[in-house]
């Protein structure tokens, strides 16, 4: 058979007296001109199955079992020497960072060219040739080949990468999460490239993704990895029409989207196991919730459903391999609403106010340091959050999304325009007066693994923050406040005398939302909360701060890219594009028939809807606007020449909804 | 980039004022020339007369900052600090105690110095890369694991041991160098390359084991597991790859302490009987010579100084991602 077949892979980890088994018995096959989805959480062992197929795997791991053939060789069992011809040459691999994962100080053309003679022997001048063909195949102009890395973006360094890798004419290009660190317009490009790729090549093209949405798109068939275990096996239709196993099922069931809002998110309780973890009987049963008796003590084996289908499940046992596939997966939950209606309170003024608020960076040059330029990475924005709302600011790296929230909060001095918080002037504020005023106004940050003190216990980092800003609470009124802190985020009791490296990503989380309401914000600014969760934690810290919302009347500014989670919780979205808001309205109106055609294209570039016909030929990053027109003119499919001349304004479309465009979709 | 160097100049002058001013208070007003002229004509015994004279003799009779029965612009410039001070800045050093011409001494002394300095430095520069990318190509074996503890034994050694026990060997056992002394011209080298072996081999321990670290810091980073993705043989990898990104901190470092190689080693030079800045340093202050001691602590801030913008220079040449604006 052309093409990958893995049986039984088994990773091993040794240090000591410790064996630790990352992947265990994985086996999966990729045909030619197939592409193959190995889906699964963080630490399921998906990319170490693919570092261990290329042979390059981490130091102390090393492959304990099985075999993987490609065209009936077996690449575990040859010798480094004829390894070395097949990497990069018969099988290829690209990665995650393309920020790190290109050599800085070596240009794109010469470590091209490094790659293309390591598998021909072509000569110098047909070399040339040869990479300025690759860049073209990548969409990259080949005068890019003298570029160093830096003077690219993410999704061009991502390209180069990928043309790298077909300078030896793979049989199998292995793709491990190549667009997570990625806009999503331009992970849609890179999808939309590796795909047409695959196809003109006859290329298999092993996926390894965490994205359901993006497996859909891309995969013929799809293998779920959990803890080290293939757990289901199928054809992308089968998988996404009737998941069999819970697992599976569940995984379905905790995405937010659009068509969720207002219900209460599934969840699947605890965290995906390390490792580390010993797991008796079947890998998921500590967390599945059809688990039976026999689930804890037996370990399930591999049963094929249908001849496309199979599955590690002790529920496969009952069914008959050749009936009808197994129901639907049940309904979520509905337990409560998270959200605090369609229209939120409004009674009362603004939580937050920001009227024509700016950040300009200066940019110093010559001898004197004289500023000869100005980064205007916020310009001009009018916002106002209200209690108990939730706005969703989104838009693609580098549009001053962040910086908009920190001068919000004035971690960072505005350099023009209003700043009110609870009706109150806060850009005035100083010293003492700004710091007793941040008792209101909260933030969560992105990264739960960095932003809290890992020499502090739990309990300092929650009670910091009260002691400096709420003087007046006694110790026994701080402790209680600390216990009921804890309820309401969901850790238990005697997580105070630990330290955060004890805790899971989303259970630092948790802490991190803790210590924002210990003070008892009115405001709270979430920072891409949940961007470095597995989604089946995602869906427990959402349901948790719908749930505080509900419960306190919060105003939430939640800042995120990711536009199923703002569809899911959001009631208002602002989208930002070069420092401007260039949309705002109702998140249903606005998600479902954007106004701003930059909307529509963030919009068009959410996976799991199909890729596009022709990969977008927009421009990526967000190059200036010659002149004084709109500055998403450049990459705008319906420019038109008034457009380069003036610079629209927002204006409404409907009641509540904006956009700064001259010629809106609606 | 001009308009940076010349940026970097004027910050300099406020760090050589700096140490100027320190380097005064230190030598002028915690020891005061009264105190410097008892050390020298002896405590016991000494009349008024002979320290006034001993001062004049120096021009050290002048008061510190401000001389209030000077006129003009004589009440700044005719001082110590003025003099003795901020002549430094035109590398007017003056006179030495014993009345030669610092500045000359300091012209003829650096040729000796560097003659040591330099081989030294650039010997053991390539020494310390070669041993440090042997022990990286073969990480994970006996070869690394010995060369480290042998690394760690090296470095524990005092640098003393190594300049008797190499004397020892090689010019006393074995007779085939002198053990100290110095010519001018071709005949140095028969001089030169004890010193020289002692200064490489004293220094292999650390700066190998300084350069494994650096290396294997590179070989951990994503872009060399692309590298070898591509198919690349390990050797390939690791001097394309690991070797010309490793370089970068290694050169920029040498590159900071190159200018300093003309003050020479102060040990090296002392024990092998060289003539150079090294020794000149060391027997001044033997000798309480705070003329001299003063004016090498300056050439060295200058030296210094001009060492980091040379870092600084030499990041654009080996970084694509530097410049200097």
């Amino acid at each position: 058979m052309k093409g990958l077949k893995v049986r039984d892979l088994q990773v091993e980890i040794r240090s000591g007296e410790r064996r630790l088994v990352p992947v265990d018995g994985v086996g999966f096959e990729v045909a030619a001109n197939e592409c193959v989805a190995l889906l699964g959480e963080s630490g399921c062992g998906k990319s170490l199955t693919a570092l261990a197929l290329m042979r390059l795997l981490p130091e102390g791991a090393d492959i304990a079992q099985g075999t993987a053939e490609l065209d009936g060789i077996d690449m575990l069992a040859l010798p480094e020497r004829e390894m070395r011809r097949v990497r990069g040459g018969r099988l290829a691999m690209i990665f995650q960072e393309p920020m790190t994962s290109l050599n800085p100080v070596l240009t794109i053309g010469q470590q091209i060219e490094e790659a293309l003679t390591a598998h021909g022997d072509a000569s110098q001048p047909g070399i040339k040739h040869q990479a300025r063909e690759l860049m073209t195949a990548v969409g990259l102009p080949p005068e890019r080949l003298a570029a160093y890395p830096f003077q690219l973006s993410g999704g061009q360094r991502q390209r180069a990468l990928i043309a790298m890798m077909l300078a030896g004419d793979p049989e199998v290009l292995i793709a491990d999460e190549p667009t997570t660190a990625l806009d999503v317009t331009v992970q849609a490009q890179i999808l939309a490239l590796l795909k047409q790729l695959q196809q003109q090549r006859g290329m298999g093209l092993l996926l390894i993704t965490h994205d359901l949405d993006v497996a859909r798109d891309m995969a013929d068939r799809v293998a779920v990895m959990y803890a080290g275990q293939i757990v289901e096996w199928a054809s992308r239709e089968t998988l996404y029409q009737s998941p069999f196993h819970p697992y599976t099922q569940r995984l379905f069931q905790v995405l937010p989207a659009i068509s969720r809002r207002g219900q209460r998110l599934a969840q699947i309780p605890g965290n995906v196991p390390g490792p580390e973890v010993r797991l008796e009987g079947c890998r998921f049963s500590g967390r599945c919730l059809r688990v039976m008796d026999r689930c804890r003590q037996e370990t399930p084996a591999w049963r094929q459903l249908s001849p496309d289908h199979g599955v590690r499940c002790h529920l496969a046992d009952g069914v008959d391999p050749m009936a009808a596939p197994v129901a639907a997966p049940a309904p979520s939950e509905t337990s409560a609403s998270p959200s605090a209606g369609e229209g939120a309170a409004k009674a009362t003024g603004p939580v937050l106010a920001l009227q024509g608020l700016a950040v300009h960076f200066p940019v110093r040059t010559g001898l004197l340091r004289r500023t000869t330029d100005v980064v205007k990475a916020v310009d001009g924005v009018d916002l106002e959050v209200h209690q108990g709302e939730t706005v969703a600011l989104v838009g693609e790296s580098g549009c001053g999304k962040t910086t908009l929230a920190r001068a919000a909060l004035r971690l960072l001095e505005p350099t023009s325009g209003r700043l009110e918080l609870l009706g109150r002037d806060i850009r005035q504020l100083e010293g003492e007066a700004l710091r007793r005023q941040r008792a209101a106004m909260q933030i969560v940050f992105q990264d739960p693994f960095s932003s809290l003190n890992p020499r502090m216990r739990v309990g300092e980092i929650l009670e910091e923050g009260m002691r400096a800003l709420r003087p007046e609470l006694s110790g026994q009124q701080r402790a209680a406040g600390l216990a009921r802190l804890l309820e309401q985020v969901g850790l238990p009791q005697d997580v105070v005398g630990r330290y955060p490296h004890e805790f899971s990503g989303g259970q630092r989380q948790r802490i991190a939302i803790a210590r924002a309401l210990a003070v008892g914000p009115a405001l709270m600014v979430l920072d891409e909360p949940t961007s470095a969760l597995d989604v089946s934690v995602q869906a427990q810290i959402l349901n948790l701060l719908a749930d505080l919302q509900r419960q306190q009347g919060l105003a939430y500014l939640f800042i995120t890219h990711n536009l199923s989670v703002v569809g899911y919780l959001a009631h208002r979205v602002a989208v930002m594009y070069r420092g401007r808001l260039v949309e705002t309205g109702p998140a249903a109106e606005l998600l479902t028939r954007p106004g701003h055609p930059y909307t529509r294209l963030l919009l068009g570039s959410v996976p799991g809807r199909g890729l596009p016909e022709t990969p977008a030929s927009v421009p990526g990053g967000q190059a200036a606007a010659p002149g004084g027109g709109c500055a998403f003119a450049p990459r705008c499919p319906q420019m038109r020449r008034e457009c380069l001349e003036e610079q629209p304004a927002l204006r409404e479309l409907a009641p509540g909804r904006q956009a700064a465009c001259l010629f809106p979709l609606v | 980039m001009s308009a940076y160097l010349l940026r970097r100049l004027a910050y300099a002058l406020p760090i050589l004022l700096g140490v100027n001013l320190l380097t005064f208070a230190l030598f002028f007003m915690v020891n005061t020339p009264d105190d410097m002229a008892r050390l020298h004509l002896g405590v016991k015994r000494v009349t008024p007369e002979a320290i006034e004279n001993w001062k004049a003799a120096r021009g050290y009779d002048k008061p510190l900052f401000l001389n209030v029965q000077a006129s003009g612009s004589g009440v700044l410039t005719d001082t110590i600090f003025f003099e003795k001070s901020l002549a430094m800045f035109a590398f007017e050093f003056g006179q030495a105690d014993d009345g030669r011409d610092i500045g000359n001494e300091i012209r003829t002394r650096m040729w000796p110095s560097l003659a040591i300095a330099l081989p030294t430095f650039v010997i053991g520069l390539l020494v310390n890369i070669s041993v440090a990318l042997i022990l990286v190509f073969f990480r994970h074996s006996y070869v690394e694991w010995t060369g480290v503890v042998l690394a760690v034994a090296m470095m524990s050694i005092s640098g003393l041991f190594y300049i008797i026990a190499g004397q020892y060997l090689f010019a006393k056992v074995w007779a085939l160098a002198p053990i100290s002394g110095y010519q001018d011209g071709f005949n140095a080298a028969r001089f030169v390359w004890l010193p020289v072996l002692v200064g490489v081999v004293g220094g292999l321990g650390a700066g190998a084991r300084w350069y494994r670290t650096l290396f294997l810091e590179e070989a951990g980073k994503d872009y060399v597991r692309t590298a070898r993705a591509k198919g690349l043989s390990e050797a390939r990898v690791l001097f394309r790859h690991i070797l010309k990104n490793g370089m970068v901190p290694i050169l920029t470092g040498a590159v900071a302490v190159f200018p300093l190689l003309f003050m020479g080693s102060l040990i090296l030079e002392s024990f092998f009987g060289i003539p150079g800045l090294g020794s000149y340093t060391i027997d001044a202050i033997n000798a309480q010579d705070f003329a001299i001691v003063r004016a090498m602590v300056f050439l060295g801030a200058v030296l210094y100084i001009l060492g980091l913008i040379l870092t600084d220079l030499s990041y654009t040449l080996v970084d694509p991602r530097v410049r200097l604006k």
